[in-house]
């Protein structure tokens, strides 16, 4: 555990002294305010419940393409300047370098969604919603981003550089979030599988409304699972080349 | 006692080494010398545990690196050609970061961080940050991540490349100070460094070791009984022509004009038969004020021994 933290802790700082990992920031949480805005804030009259599912709809959909940018360095760069080295010689196994990547991604992403918590406050100071819909809201909003994350870290894993791994990532997450439109062209019995893929349209809803669905927060932990045991199977084929 | 026994890597259908087996023993300083695409590389990183190799192994004090997995590379330090740095740290919170990474409590980091400093000179640069410093400190840093953890071997890939001549120096220096605490395996191109810096020397080619042993016994490997010569001389022209046309096992000789009557002679003999030479100088009225040994020849070993491994 302690390997872990100590790759997650260098690589949180990592963001937090670049300019990148700000201008990351900056751009998440100024298109998050404008979505606020022009969707919760302006237009005809809506019930605080129905602003709430918005802010999460659009907060996930910043926070997995954030993902996609937060994520794209964690090997990549790595590999480009050649500090690689300095894990694939320590004593660290694969599993617990690509588990302290993930979690610097989750660490920053969690940072942003904290950064957001104005928007929420706003809805529940003026509005008739409670603490726990609120809760379960983020639940859902880290939920997506652990599954963008997880696709990312595997993403930037096996590329050489951070453009190839953020094309890469980018590919991958546009088609989990577009499924449900694939879905729709698609005969059975795939239509069922691609349909149950979809991030927003089919797991992520309940979250916006408040409720935790565990068949919702199976998929995004299984998806994660999934894509960090690829990062790490990626990272053992490596010492075979 | 570090063994590689048998280790041959293949990167897909092509192999870059074969059957590659030496031994180093504690504390000695070892030279890897080869060509480009020797298998030099190859060798380290397979050494360093950032390869499995396809065939063989490698042991630390009996312990198989391969079969003890991630664990056995706190044993090893590495330092590749160019430094691995988190160029946005401190040289000392660079240190202290490796030293946990390689599986050091902070405590343990925290107590061994000045001695290590000291080793690599760092210490009156250590609360700078990397980016701000020159080439030679980099590599300086890249050393003290490599012995932070007293690893029982330290890989060094081309130390010295870089550097300027005052930093070579330095650096041999801070070779010489690891090889009291560990062994060192040093891979250079640079064959001067090689001869001045390591105990021993092994010769890669064509992914294969095909010597080893001191620069001596190379050089009897390679030169079998023949000798290079210097000489300081007086006499004539004529005179030193027709000695050295008559001498037994001259191979071939040039001569240089030094003024007042005397010549600088270079002279290669077949076999080391030197008392013969300074016979017939002598016979021919040449006078002999001095005769010396060239000194470094290992720029014509490694090229034998590598020739005659790759025809």
């Amino acid at each position: 555990m302690k390997g872990i933290l100590l790759v997650a802790r260098r690589d949180f700082w990592a963001y937090i002294n670049t300019v990148w990992g700000w201008a990351i920031l900056a751009l998440a949480l100024l298109l998050d305010g404008v979505f606020f805005n022009v969707f919760g804030l302006t237009g005809t009259a809506q019930y605080s419940a129905d602003v709430l599912d918005q802010f999460v709809f659009f907060t996930s959909g910043i926070a997995l393409a954030a993902a996609v940018l937060i994520t794209m360095r964690l090997f990549a760069e790595e590999r480009q300047t050649g500090t690689i080295v300095l894990l694939d010689s320590s004593p660290l196994s694969e599993a617990q370098i690509v588990l302290g990547k993930y979690l610097s991604g989750m660490a920053f992403l969690a940072f942003f969604a904290l950064l957001t918590a104005y928007m929420p406050a706003m809805i529940f100071v003026n509005g008739k919603v409670s603490v726990e819909q609120i809760a379960v809201g983020y639940l859902g909003i880290l939920l997506v981003g652990s599954a963008g994350v997880g696709i990312g870290t595997w993403a930037s894993a096996i590329s050489r550089n951070q453009l190839l791994a953020a094309v890469i990532s980018t590919v991958v997450t546009v088609f989990f979030v577009t499924c449900w439109m694939l879905a729709r062209v698609t005969d059975a019995p795939f239509k069922a599988i691609i349909s149950y893929l979809a991030f927003f349209d089919k797991h992520l809803q309940p979250f916006q409304e408040g409720r935790i669905d565990t068949q919702g927060v199976f998929f995004f932990v299984s998806l994660t699972f999934a894509f960090l045991l690829l990062a790490n199977r990626s990272l053992i084929a490596r010492r075979w080349e | 006692m570090i063994t590689v026994e048998g280790l041959t890597h293949y990167y897909g259908e092509r192999r870059a080494i074969e059957d590659i087996r030496f031994q180093i023993s504690e504390h000695e300083i070892v030279g890897f010398l080869g060509l480009n695409g020797a298998g030099k590389s190859t060798t380290l990183r397979v050494l360093a545990g950032l390869l499995v190799p396809s065939a063989g192994s490698v042991t630390i004090d009996g312990v198989d690196l391969v079969s003890a997995g991630a664990t056995s590379r706190a044993s090893i330090g590495y330092l590749p050609e160019d430094p691995p740095l988190y160029r946005e740290m401190t040289v000392r919170e660079f240190v202290a970061y490796c030293g946990e990474l390689k599986g050091l409590d902070a405590r343990t980091v925290e107590s061994r961080l000045d001695g290590v400093l000291k080793i690599a000179q760092l210490t009156h640069v250590q609360h700078r940050v990397i980016q701000e410093l020159s080439h030679g400190y980099r590599k300086r840093c890249g050393i003290a991540q490599a012995i932070i953890h007293k690893p029982k071997l330290v890989i060094l890939d081309e130390p010295i490349s870089g550097l300027d001549p005052r930093q070579i120096v330095e650096m041999r220096q801070v070779i010489r100070d690891l090889a009291k605490d560990c062994t060192v395996l040093i891979s250079s191109h640079i064959l001067g460094e090689i001869s001045e810096t390591c105990d021993r020397i092994l010769v890669l080619a064509g992914g294969k070791i095909v010597a080893q042993g001191t620069e001596a016994e190379l050089a009897a490997r390679a030169g079998g009984d023949g000798a290079r010569l210097t000489l300081i001389v007086r006499g004539t022209e004529a005179g030193i022509d027709a000695a050295l046309t008559s001498a037994p096992g001259v191979l071939r000789y040039d001569r240089h004009e030094e003024g007042a009557g005397l010549w600088r002679l270079h002279v290669s003999l077949t076999t080391d038969d030197r008392e013969a030479l300074v016979t017939a100088l002598v016979k021919a009225g040449v006078g002999i004020r001095k005769m010396v040994e060239d000194e470094s020849e290992l720029e014509q070993i490694f090229l034998g021994l590598t020739q005659g491994a790759s025809a």
